[in-house]
């Protein structure tokens, strides 16, 4: 079997199962299940396969580029796949359990409404997961990346009629968007050292990396702190480890798949892929230990107190996910792939049988008289009675991640009340024009003044999307206002450099499109319901067509990879000087924050409780 | 009202509201609505639609479809009706639209104070008290456990707040408030109130916001030793809690700044339950709700009409089962293979009033129904059996250290085992056998030799109790004379894996145990030489020979286990052979009979291979319904076996034996349905409320469930615990109230069922259906209103069929009453 055929057929899979499955009907679970697991069995036929011949053929990793997608004179956008001992671990890491679990779904979902849009959200899943670890460079990686984080979303909020599963969706989406800012940077930060969209074999082989970073150490260890971000966000280590037993709300063998192993491991797989570009820097090295370790410590304390069985286990699994940072950065990346490939199939298990706990240690007291641990003897005693309620409220965590980042984002945003739907456009149209206008006049202008305009218009459109994110009331201008918020960014590059205006069309052409049906749909929906941004709507219980198309116009908005605004923003990106940093920033986060309002939209229009209580309602706290 | 009465009122409305349910090892059914039970069956579902926004009913369109597809009859529907059958009110019945919107009263309060607000106080303040007061709770989950000193809930809270680095709270006014020790839960209501005249709208929705953890603080308040591990609690603490919290949300949130529901000048509601809005939507789905429970009645009665009693002959071996709607087909289907055999219902604890204590354990488990207080122990004396612990549920794994071993290690162990869980299921240590209850060699204490337990129980009966137990028992159903050689004494248990309602499926009148001590101990009394004697002065005229076998059916996986059967006499041992391999064959066909409603089974197989497919379903960890349980029950039939005998009731039925002519005064009747009411009725209702609403009043689907301290299950880790029956338990039961058919004249009915106010509640309120059938006249009186009134059946006749499994072969739906024919009688 030839590398080629074996990527080929290994990734083909999913892709062709997903779209399949959604073609199947809603009661089709037999034709829905045995297409999921027949996939994932495919698939560790085929890694089982390869991986003997890659043994026994001396054990060379390749690379090959698959797909150009878009190219200019000095950019090119493509996809690039590799294959070594990582990505075959991790291939059949993922295989195995998702041909177990999906066998296993298979009659624990029998009957459950929802059954369909499981099994299709599992197959996106796996797609995403394989994108991941077949990358051959950032772009790939970054799709792969995108699709765990929405379907992620979808399964978290699986039970979308009831509040806490969507709450928590939007809580780990946030999250993984964050994450994402440092993906995103990385890749311009790399796109830059190269001059070209690397790839890991480029990026990793050492003498390119002393070519590049010999005048560059500070961008290297920065766009290595990046990658630890994205990472951290999602593995759930430090500062961001209270999102996993949070993703805990769905049916429970998908938290144990996704959340007990696959997904949960993709920032250890990060770290790894890209071990041997930051594995010269010695302070960053000395991070990444401090920060497993301080994980692997907190984490495990926190595990101690939890009086619910998911919780525990989360918790224990981020402690152990801590300890896999601390041997990859050793280097050992041999123990780290064991590690990760025990701690997964651990709590995976662990999880699965996690309901009966019941019976077992109920029979364990009945026969066992065990006495509460005595907490007041010794000082270690003291001590962990001492650190009780932070660790039961998880160090605050939860809330350290909402005065540093959302507060601070809802008091900008409610700030400026001004802005009414109707002067929207107004605004809108006055910013466009006097950027236009300067656009066409530059030459008039000092160059001081064009210097700084690109960073005032990124800074404009962060603001439109901080408030877009932040609005209350009216769907359809936060909707409008996260099209202006591309539009603004689109506008303040084009100050930038004077590149080929086909960019802006590459960028624009999904944004505005998936605006425009958007707001279609909205219209129509207004006619008949009330919609707001105040609350959870549920009208997905009336609207679940409509719900539909309106997610697939909320992916495209946010410049997911369905429409041609993907390959925009890298394009864009490219476009920003290495000395732009606050651009570069602004940027970044305002990609972040439109993601978040995107889906902030959805889940309150469409997910939650549903507003009519003419049929059984889920409580809030249910 | 002062503030203090007006507390202590919202406590006592709390006590009857708030889910009675007990933690999950203890799992007994009850009516859901218990507190709404002084009133007319439609008026409290009605008040509690207005008051909780409960789902009561099903949808309009539930029935109407039901309607249309005939199975609510045209002519039931005229007869409810009555006189506004012929007006336009027919039609608005069946086509007008309804607004079926429901806006609760409790929580209405908060609710206005939230919106005028503008913050979600509940989102802010649940996630940390559930932490706090499920970690206080907490039977063995959590590894360093909550810090206890022998004090109360607020005194712990209060130790480690004072002794802790960090402070519960985020501002320092609500620290200081619960370190003062003068601080009552008034002052702190009228720090967020604003005025007293809030205090009871105000409590109670707040606590109706999480009734899963007020109900569950509620019962280990009224009842502490359903902990094996005491943890002293009241509501009143979780309230003084909540408040706290609640005052340190707001003043973080508004920068001490913030107006309570007094500034607001926010209307209050009253709490009745008496008041109902004159909603005509009500009236409508009442009228719906009892024709399409008499289209199905009156096929029952139908059935039962024109049943020629046969003479009770001698027999070669009788059984003696439980009551339980599970037990229904099975009986039927022994029947049928075997000609010569009788069987007779009764409460499965067979009379056995006790607790147990198993060899080394170190509590004691109920083995009688719920509401009975004990005062006798039986123990088990056994070889003592080594039980090993599993690995994935010890501390070790979340460790750092020794987790990393084990994760190294153990973690590809737990792959093996898991794809051996999934291609080869057996029996594993996720599996709640029936057989664990007891072990099987062992001895039990069952006859007194005068000691007693410290506490005060009596280790075991007298001589003059086993009598009474024995003769109390065979009077009630019936069987006084004509006794067969072997009686088998026939117990219920459930085996399941991974299932965290495994006491849900045992015995309801053993409190949620299988019933195997309690067969085996009444078998040991019957057997008892001494008390044989004294039966014969009573005039039980029990043959020398004659002996009791106890027996323990599995009804998940159809398996008998049999006890004792070294006392068999050597005479018997080939009757008892025989009679084994009957009940094997009965066992496989009660399995191919409920294969059916497993989909994913698949019917075309094997009578032997169905059966060894519902046996897997016991030990599979990926089986969210081993067994459907309850579902679908709406009969109690009250009378002698050849009343019913040859009716396919779908297993729907509990069955009582009672033989009219040994009780003209009605006495054993009257404990019957003393039984039958509470026990029956609550499985029925909580099925029925967990059907119609199983968001609010069923604990919604388990797939996603959690488990919260070994007491309840909860949604993800921030959710309230869920009460009620699993969606996977209810769905394919119909909405039906538990009618009950006693062969007995409406006099005596009558008088026996008002003779206890807490089971004539049950009938006169209309919660449970009564009919009695007049075994002279062969008519039927219904109970309404009061009092008897003759009740003429619609249908006539029944269709009829001579082999039910063949008919039912690939049909999973519920299947009407029909007339079996050739059956053995």
């Amino acid at each position: 079997m030839s590398t080629i055929s074996f990527i080929h057929a290994y990734i083909g899979l999913p892709l062709f199962a997903f779209f399949a499955s959604l073609l199947l009907k809603k009661r089709q679970e037999s034709a829905l299940s045995i297409l999921s697991y027949s996939t994932a069995g495919l698939q560790l036929g085929l890694v089982l396969i390869y991986g003997f011949f890659w043994l026994k053929g001396g054990s060379n990793p390749t690379q090959f580029k698959e797909l150009s997608v878009y190219s200019s004179e000095n950019y090119e956008f493509f996809i690039d796949f590799l294959v070594d001992k990582l990505t075959l671990v991790f291939a059949f890491l993922g295989a195995s359990l998702s041909f177990l679990i999906t066998i296993y779904s298979r009659y624990y979902l029998h009957r459950e409404e929802g059954y369909k849009r499981f099994f299709n959200t599992i197959l996106f899943f796996n797609l995403g997961y394989t994108l991941i670890i077949f990358s051959g460079n950032m772009e790939t990686l970054f799709i792969g990346w995108e699709i765990l984080g929405v379907s992620s979303f979808l399964l978290i909020a699986f039970y979308r009629e009831r509040l806490l599963p969507v709450k928590n969706a939007l809580k780990v989406f946030s999250v993984y968007r964050i994450g994402d800012i440092g993906i995103i940077l990385a890749m311009w930060l790399l796109h830059h050292l190269w001059h070209a969209n690397v790839t890991f074999t480029e990026m990793n082989a050492n003498v390119s990396m002393n070519h590049h970073l010999s005048n560059a150490t500070g961008i290297g260890l920065l766009i290595a702190f990046l990658f630890y971000v994205s990472a951290a966000a999602k593995s759930a280590q430090l500062p961001f480890s209270s999102w996993l037993p949070r993703a805990m709300e769905g049916p429970t063998p998908s938290s144990a798949i996704f959340y007990g192993s696959m997904s949960v491991h993709i920032g250890a797989f990060l770290m790894l892929r890209t071990m041997h570009f930051w594995e010269q820097q010695v302070v960053f090295k000395i991070f990444l230990i401090a920060a497993g370790l301080l994980t692997a410590l907190i984490a495990s304390a926190i595990s101690r107190v939890q009086s619910s069985i998911k919780s525990q286990i989360a918790y224990a699994s981020i402690a152990q996910i801590g300890l896999i940072f601390v041997e990859i950065a050793f280097g050992w990346d041999n123990l780290a792939l064991m590690h990760i490939l025990g701690n997964a199939f651990l709590r995976t298990y662990q999880l699965l049988i996690s309901p009966s706990i019941v019976s077992h240690k109920i029979r364990e007291q009945l026969y066992q008289n065990s006495s509460p641990l005595e907490l007041k003897d010794s000082y270690w005693q003291q001590t962990i009675r001492r650190l009780y309620i932070l660790n039961l409220k998880e160090w605050n965590l939860d809330l350290l991640l909402y005065r540093s980042i959302w507060n601070p984002l809802k008091r900008i945003g409610r700030g400026w009340k001004i802005l009414n739907f109707q002067y929207v456009f107004w605004v809108m149209a006055v910013v466009l024009i006097v950027g236009i206008v300067l656009r066409l006049n530059e030459a008039q202008f000092s160059a001081q003044l064009l210097h700084q305009l690109p960073f005032f218009f990124a800074f404009w459109g962060f603001l439109i999307a901080v408030k877009a994110f932040t609005e209350r009331d009216s769907v359809r201008k936060s909707l409008t206002l996260i099209m202006f918020n591309h539009v603004s960014i689109s506008l303040a590059l084009s100050f930038n450099e004077h590149f080929d205006n086909a960019h802006h069309a590459w960028y624009l052409s999904g944004i505005v499109l998936s605006w425009a049906i958007g707001y279609l749909l909205l219209t129509r929906m207004r006619k008949t319901e009330w919609i707001s941004l105040d609350n959870f709507y549920g009208h997905i219980y009336e609207y679940p067509k409509t719900g539909f198309v309106f997610l697939m116009v909320c992916l495209g908005l946010s410049g997911f990879p369905i429409t041609p605004s993907f390959v925009g923003e890298d394009l864009i990106f490219s476009h920003i000087h290495l000395s732009q940093v606050g651009l570069a920033f602004f940027t970044a986060f305002s990609l972040v924050i439109n993601g978040l309002a995107t889906m902030r939209i959805y889940a309150r229009v469409f997910l939650g409780p549903h507003i009519k209580t003419y049929h059984q309602i889920a409580k809030r706290s249910s | 009202m002062t503030e203090k009465q007006a507390i202590a009122h919202v406590l006592h409305v709390l006590e009857h509201y708030l889910p009675s349910q007990a933690p999950l090892k203890d799992f007994i059914h009850h009516n859901t609505l218990h507190a709404f039970q002084d009133l007319p069956f439609h008026q409290g579902l009605q008040a509690a639609q207005e008051l909780f926004g409960y789902q009561t009913y099903a949808p309009l369109s539930f029935y109407r479809e039901r309607y249309r597809e005939g199975q609510i009859s045209e002519p039931i529907l005229d007869r409810v009706l009555g006189q506004k059958a012929q007006s336009g009110f027919k039609n608005d019945l069946i086509n007008r639209t309804f607004d079926e919107t429901t806006i609760p009263i409790v929580g209405s309060l908060r609710s206005n104070w939230k919106v005028q607000l503008g913050f979600d106080l509940d989102t802010r303040v649940h996630p940390i008290l559930f932490r706090l007061v499920s970690s206080y709770l907490d039977q063995g989950i959590s590894i360093w456990k909550f810090p206890i000193d022998g004090g109360d809930f607020l005194s712990a809270i209060r130790v480690l707040e004072q002794e802790g680095f960090s402070s519960l709270f985020n501002g320092k006014r609500a620290r200081q408030l619960l370190l003062n020790p003068t601080l009552t839960l008034q002052d702190l209501l009228q720090i967020l109130t604003g005025n007293q005249i809030y205090t009871e709208a105000y409590l109670l929705d707040q606590q109706f916001a999480h009734p899963g953890y007020s109900g569950m603080v509620l019962q280990v308040e009224k009842n502490p030793q359903a902990l094996i591990q005491p943890r002293p609690i009241s509501l009143e603490q979780l309230m003084f809690l909540e408040c706290l919290l609640e005052i340190d949300a707001l003043d973080q949130h508004f920068n001490q700044r913030w107006k309570t529901l007094h500034d607001f000048e926010l209307a209050t509601y009253t709490f009745d339950k008496h008041q109902l809005t004159t909603n005509e939507i009500f009236g409508i789905k009442a009228i719906w709700q009892e024709a399409y429970e008499w289209t199905f009645y009156d096929q029952v009665l139908a059935g039962l009409q024109y049943k020629a009693p046969f003479s009770d002959g001698q027999y070669q071996a009788q059984g003696i089962f439980c009551i339980d709607d599970r037990e229904c087909s099975l009986r039927r289907h022994i029947e049928a293979l075997h000609p010569s055999f009788a069987t007779f219902g009764t409460p499965g604890h067979f009379n056995i009033e006790a607790y147990f204590q198993p060899e080394g354990a170190s509590q004691r488990t109920k083995i009688c129904p719920a509401p009975v207080k004990p005062t006798h122990l039986i123990l088990e004396k056994s070889i003592g059996t080594k039980r090993n612990a599993e690995l994935h549920f010890s501390a070790q794994t979340y460790g750092l250290v020794f987790g990393w071993i084990l994760t190294h290690t153990y973690g590809f162990w737990s792959a093996l085992k898991l794809a051996l869980a999934i291609f080869k299921p057996s029996i594993n240590k996720m599996t709640v056998a029936s057989t664990q209850h007891m072990h099987k060699a062992s001895q039990l204490s069952v006859w007194s030799e005068g000691q007693m337990t410290p506490d005060g129980l009596q280790i075991g009966f007298t001589i003059d109790e086993m009598t009474k137990i024995v003769s109390s028992l065979l009077k009630s159903i019936g069987l006084t004379s004509n006794f067969a050689p072997l009686v088998y004494m026939v117990a219920h248990g459930s085996s399941s894996s991974n299932n965290t309602h495994y006491a849900g499926y045992d015995c309801g009148a053993c409190s949620g145990r299988p019933g195997s001590v309690n067969a085996r101990a009444f078998a040991y009394m019957a057997n008892h030489p001494t008390v044989r004697q004294q039966l014969r002065i009573l005039g039980f005229d029990i043959a020398a020979h004659t002996q009791f076998v106890p027996v323990l059916h599995d009804t998940c996986r159809d398996e008998f286990s049999f006890y004792d059967l070294d006392q068999v006499p050597v005479s018997l041992i080939d009757q008892l052979a025989a009679d084994r391999s009957f009940f094997k064959k009965a066992l496989e066909a009660n399995a191919v009979e409920r294969s059916r409603r497993f989909i994913t089974i698949g019917a075309q197989k094997s009578k032997a291979a169905l059966h060894q497919q519902v046996k897997l379903r016991s030990v599979s960890l990926f089986e969210p319904r081993p067994e459907l349980n309850h579902a679908t029950n709406a009969l109690c039939i009250v009378g002698r076996r050849s009343f019913s005998r040859d009716l396919f009731l779908d297993r729907r039925a509990f069955l009582n034996s009672y033989d009219f002519s040994q009780d003209p005064e009605g006495l054993s009747l009257e404990g019957i349905l003393n039984a039958v009411a509470p026990v029956c009725g609550g499985i029925n209702l909580e099925y029925y409320f967990s059907r119609v609403d199983n968001h609010q009043l069923g604990a919604g689907t388990k797939l996603p469930h959690n488990v919260m301290g070994l007491l309840g299950v909860a949604n993800g880790i921030d959710g309230d615990l869920r009460t009620g029956l699993p969606s996977q338990m209810i769905e394919v039961h119909d909405p039906y109230r538990l009618l009950v058919v006693v062969e007995q004249v409406p006099q005596v009915v009558s008088a026996a069922i008002q003779r206890n106010p807490s089971t004539y509640e049950w009938f006169n309120r209309e919660w449970i259906r009564l009919v009695a059938f007049d075994p002279a006249e062969k008519a039927f009186f219904v109970w309404q209103n009061g009092g008897f009134s003759p009740y003429e059946v619609q249908q006539l006749g029944l269709p009829k069929v001579s082999d039910i499994l063949t008919s039912l072969a690939g049909s999973s739906a519920n299947f009407p009453v029909v007339e079996l024919q050739n059956q053995a009688s």
